[in-house]
């Protein structure tokens, strides 16, 4: 029935190759040629010597590369337990590790770093109360700790869910055979346990690793700018647009991404092989002194989650909040500022967001079915194409959209596409879709071919079988990507504040940038954190209920 | 390591309200090849695993040369087990899999070499060591099992169900070459299966289990030939089981009349636990093996001639399958070796004759006072 190529997939896939041509390959290798070319036009490495022999971009590359080994490091110490004990063990309150689990990613990170600055800062709650009582403080948020602190709190979930996953995969059978043989205890989880968690644990570190390099808020809100990315971005928005350095930081991070991007799927395609027998994990119950233990464990690094939350909860309560333990004035009025004052933060943030999600969905599932269904020779390309944007750090996106719309009127909309706000509409379309065409090329593939030829057997036209067999299987699995697209552009900081035309165009994550530029607007910014984390809390509550309960498959590569 | 003596003793087992195994005792001698025969969910995996001890359980003891070891953790029981799915360490090649129970008891290195030699040509795989699992065959990850499991030498050796992923004819090879072993080795052997030629081919004794108890422990041929009860009977073999009442007891033999109203002789066979009285009520077994299906108006004369029609007939080359009516129901009829024989078709008129030896009586019950 099927002959080789139908002209129907064909001419959509083009369209998409073309679409993600202008939106995505052309920025990026723009950004790529500047930095790799000389005035005249030539190739050219020159540009990245200069940058290896200037003391501050090699310290930047350094710090990045150093804050993101240590966050894998702490997060490590966090994670790796939480996951075993979550995998292995059944005890009452259980419930707080799943908690545990997705808490600080519904915070964005710079968000959090505001929240920790109150709590941990120089003059925030505990060092108040360190000097109080023992005349001493401790520097919890100055430099690059603070940096790594706020990341380490936001990032080690994502090492927990993927160390978690390759855990749950392990069948029991092989433990029991490695028991069977005489083998128990910690000599079973260095001989057997470790090396089949191993994938699920690089993957989640390489993951956490790209995502602190990218990170460009934290350091923003903390001041510690000599980063990579604050790098590229001071250089593009202060020096400008031409500026050769920006560029050649951009590649380098992208570099450095796309490494451990490919090193994750590695890892992630190696991390089949503990899938291939299923079976039952194993699932202790835990009594006693170790669940006393276990819960203090979690209880600990729950509560140390928590300081961003409740942080960010209480400045956005305060009228005055500055030198003291807690704000001496409580109000409402920063939440009046924000919904009624000022709302188009918040308004333009859904509008985007949607849009994008939207769009999304739409391009995933199209991408997604080509990529299952048609045997289409350059599905290989759209796949590595709709991919790549997980190795495109926001800003290098940004930078690259500046380059290539700035200055000339996009046809249709009469003027440049980076005054608009349409611009970021498709920055945000672009850094989400391969969640979407991840999440519906999984449900794609649960649904067998021979579903839909039965149903065609039966009668029911191309057309009738997608609507009625094929799209409500796969609802699922576009909802929970659509879901995630619009959790993270919520709290997409990079590629925002480099690409807001105008104020009254940005949204909540730009309105919390500026408001916390100034002493006197953090309460308000406060606030609009607050909004955001709520909806990222409710838009990760739904993905997990469209996920079945099955926390944290939003969060996995 | 010398092979063990395993004695259970009241062994239950429950999960939440629901007994998965209750009330098992036995006693399997050194170098038995004793088999759990059982549908899926009559707990014979469970049983195997409480010897192993992943199961703790609820009630019982289990003994292993007469000492008790229900609280001895897995790791110190030195039973070997071959898991259903063969659980193979992915990370680890066919040596190091094999050489995993070696390294735990602290060999040298030397010595670990040779044995892991020895095990894999054992079971004929020596020029696989450096290869990972993934890349053998089903058979062949079968086989690492087994050498995984046999050169540590364990004191006993549980298989639970190894052959059920193989196909159907590496699963008869399988079979014979493990028959092989285990008699070579003389390790006591317990095997869990819901095959039940495996178990007849493979077995010295056979617990056949139904929900959870032990409906039958015996060899192979008693098991077949002397079921207890319609379970064992069904389960065991292909049957066809009737109820009736005994008419008649003439010395060796009893004449019943079936709830069908068929009538036919069995004989009382010296097996018999109990010889049944005029009026007792039985339920009988009639492998279709024994019955022979011929022409109606074929005058061999025969104790027991049944008239039929012919429901279904499928010819398979060493045997014919019938389905042929009588008085209502369906018997099933195999004949062997069908060469030479009549072929019959559905609708055609037939005669069932059987032998009363070939009239199994499973189960009495005295007449109503």
């Amino acid at each position: 029935m099927r002959r080789g190529v139908d002209w129907r997939q064909g001419s959509l896939m083009w369209a998409l190759l073309a679409l993600l041509g202008i939106f995505i390959l052309y920025p990026v290798g723009r950004v790529l040629w500047v930095a790799l070319s000389d005035d005249q036009g030539r190739l050219t490495l020159l540009h990245f010597g200069n940058f290896f022999r200037r003391p501050l971009f090699r310290e930047a590359l350094w710090n990045s590369l150093l804050s993101g080994v240590l966050v894998v490091l702490f997060g490590s110490l966090i994670a790796v337990p939480l996951a075993y004990i979550g995998a292995r063990y059944e005890f009452r309150g259980k419930i707080a590790l799943q908690t545990l689990s997705t808490l600080p990613l519904v915070i964005p990170p710079f968000v959090g770093a505001v929240a920790l600055q109150m709590i941990l800062g120089r003059s925030g709650m505990v060092n108040l109360l360190l000097m109080r009582w023992f005349d001493a403080s401790i520097p919890f948020m100055e430099g690059m700790t603070g940096v790594v602190l706020v990341q380490t709190l936001h990032f080690f979930p994502f090492i927990m869910l993927n160390t978690a996953v390759s855990l749950a995969n392990i069948e029991a059978s092989l433990e029991e055979a490695a028991e069977n043989m005489g083998c128990h205890g910690w000599r079973l989880f260095r001989r057997v346990t470790l090396p089949l968690m191993l994938p699920g644990y690089i993957a989640g570190s390489l993951i956490a690793f790209i995502r602190v390099i990218d990170d460009l808020g934290t350091p923003l809100m903390l001041n510690f700018k000599n980063l990579l990315a604050a790098q590229a971005y001071l250089r593009i928005t202060t020096i400008g647009i031409d500026d050769v350095d920006g560029y050649v930081i951009c590649v380098v991070l992208v570099v450095l991404s796309l490494a451990s991007l490919f090193g994750a799927r590695k890892y992630l395609a190696v991390a089949e092989y503990a899938t291939v027998q299923r079976g039952a994990p194993v699932s202790r119950r835990l009594s006693g002194k170790k669940r006393a233990w276990v819960l203090l464990f979690i209880g600990l690094a729950l509560g140390v989650s928590l300081l961003p939350h409740i942080g960010i909860v209480i400045l956005s309560f305060a009228k005055i909040w500055s030198f003291s333990i807690l704000p001496t004035v409580y109000t409402l009025d920063n939440y009046v500022e924000i919904l009624f004052r000022v709302p188009h933060f918040v308004k333009n943030t859904l509008l985007y967001t949607l849009i994008a999600a939207g769009l999304d969905v739409l391009l995933g599932a199209a991408i997604a079915f080509l990529l299952v269904r048609s045997r289409l020779r350059g599905r290989n390309l759209l796949d590595a194409i709709a991919t790549l944007p997980l190795a495109i750090p926001g800003v290098v996106l940004a930078v690259g959209f500046i380059r290539v719309f700035h200055g000339w009127d996009f046809p249709g909309i009469g003027r440049p596409l980076t005054s608009s706000w349409i611009i970021l509409v498709i920055a945000y379309t672009v850094r989400r879709l391969p969640y979407t065409v991840r999440a519906s090329y999984a449900a794609l593939q649960q649904v067998h071919v021979s579903l839909e030829e039965a149903a065609q057997s039966l009668g029911a036209n191309r057309f009738k079988t997608y609507w009625k067999v094929t799209v409500p299987l796969i609802a699922g699995g576009l909802v929970a990507g659509g879901l995630i697209a619009f959790v993270t552009s919520c709290v997409e900081l990079a590629s925002t504040i480099m690409l807001v035309p105008r104020i009254e165009l940005g949204p909540i994550s730009y309105g919390i940038y500026i408001y916390m530029q100034s002493p006197l607007g953090r309460s308000a910014g406060a606030a609009l954190g607050v909004v955001a984390i709520v909806l990222v809390g409710v838009g990760t509550y739904l993905t997990h209920r469209v996920f079945a309960g099955r926390a944290g498959t939003a969060f996995r590569v | 390591m010398k092979p063990a003596q395993v004695k259970l003793e009241n062994i239950g087992k429950r999960y939440g309200e629901q007994w998965v195994v209750r009330g098992v005792t036995l006693q399997i001698e050194r170098g038995e090849f004793y088999t759990f025969l059982g549908p899926s969910g009559c707990g014979k995996t469970t049983l195997l695993r409480t010897i192993a001890g992943f199961v703790a359980p609820d009630e019982g003891v289990v003994y292993l040369d007469g000492e008790p070891v229900t609280d001895v953790p897995p790791w110190k029981r030195d039973v070997g087990m071959v898991f259903q799915n063969y659980a193979l360490w992915p990370h680890l090649t066919v040596f190091e899999n094999v050489a995993f129970g070696l390294r735990e008891r602290r060999a040298a290195r030397e010595e670990i070499a040779e044995k892991v030699k020895l095990a894999l040509e054992q079971v004929d795989l020596k020029t696989t060591a450096d290869r990972r699992p993934s890349q053998l065959s089903g058979g062949q990850q079968q086989r690492v099992a087994l050498a995984r499991t046999l050169v540590i030498q364990p004191r006993v050796l549980l298989l639970d169900e190894p052959l059920s992923n193989l196909d159907a004819k590496l699963r008869a090879e399988m079979r014979l070459e493990l028959l092989k072993l285990q008699r070579d080795l003389g390790i006591t052997t317990i095997y869990v299966t819901h095959d039940q030629e495996e178990a007849l081919a493979l077995s010295t004794r056979i617990a056949v289990m139904d929900r959870g108890s032990i409906v039958q422990e015996g060899a192979p041929r008693e098991i077949y030939e002397q079921p207890r009860g319609p379970f064992v009977a069904a389960f065991v073999g292909k049957s066809n089981l009737f109820e009736g009442s005994v008419t008649r007891v003439d010395g060796r033999a009893a004449e019943i009349e079936t709830l069908e109203g068929i009538r036919m002789t069995a004989a009382l066979g010296p097996l018999l636990p109990s010889s049944p009285a005029r009026g007792a009520r039985v339920a009988l077994n009639i492998r279709p093996e024994a019955i022979a299906v011929v022409r109606p108006d074929d005058a061999t004369p025969f104790s027991n001639r049944l008239p039929g029609k012919v429901l279904a007939s499928a010819y398979q080359g060493s045997l014919v399958e019938y389905e042929i009516e009588c008085s209502g129901r369906s018997i099933k009829a195999n004949v062997i070796n069908p060469k030479g024989k009549p072929l019959f078709h559905r609708g055609d008129e037939v005669a069932m004759v059987f032998a009363p030896e070939d009239v199994l009586i499973i189960k009495t019950e005295s007449p109503i006072a």
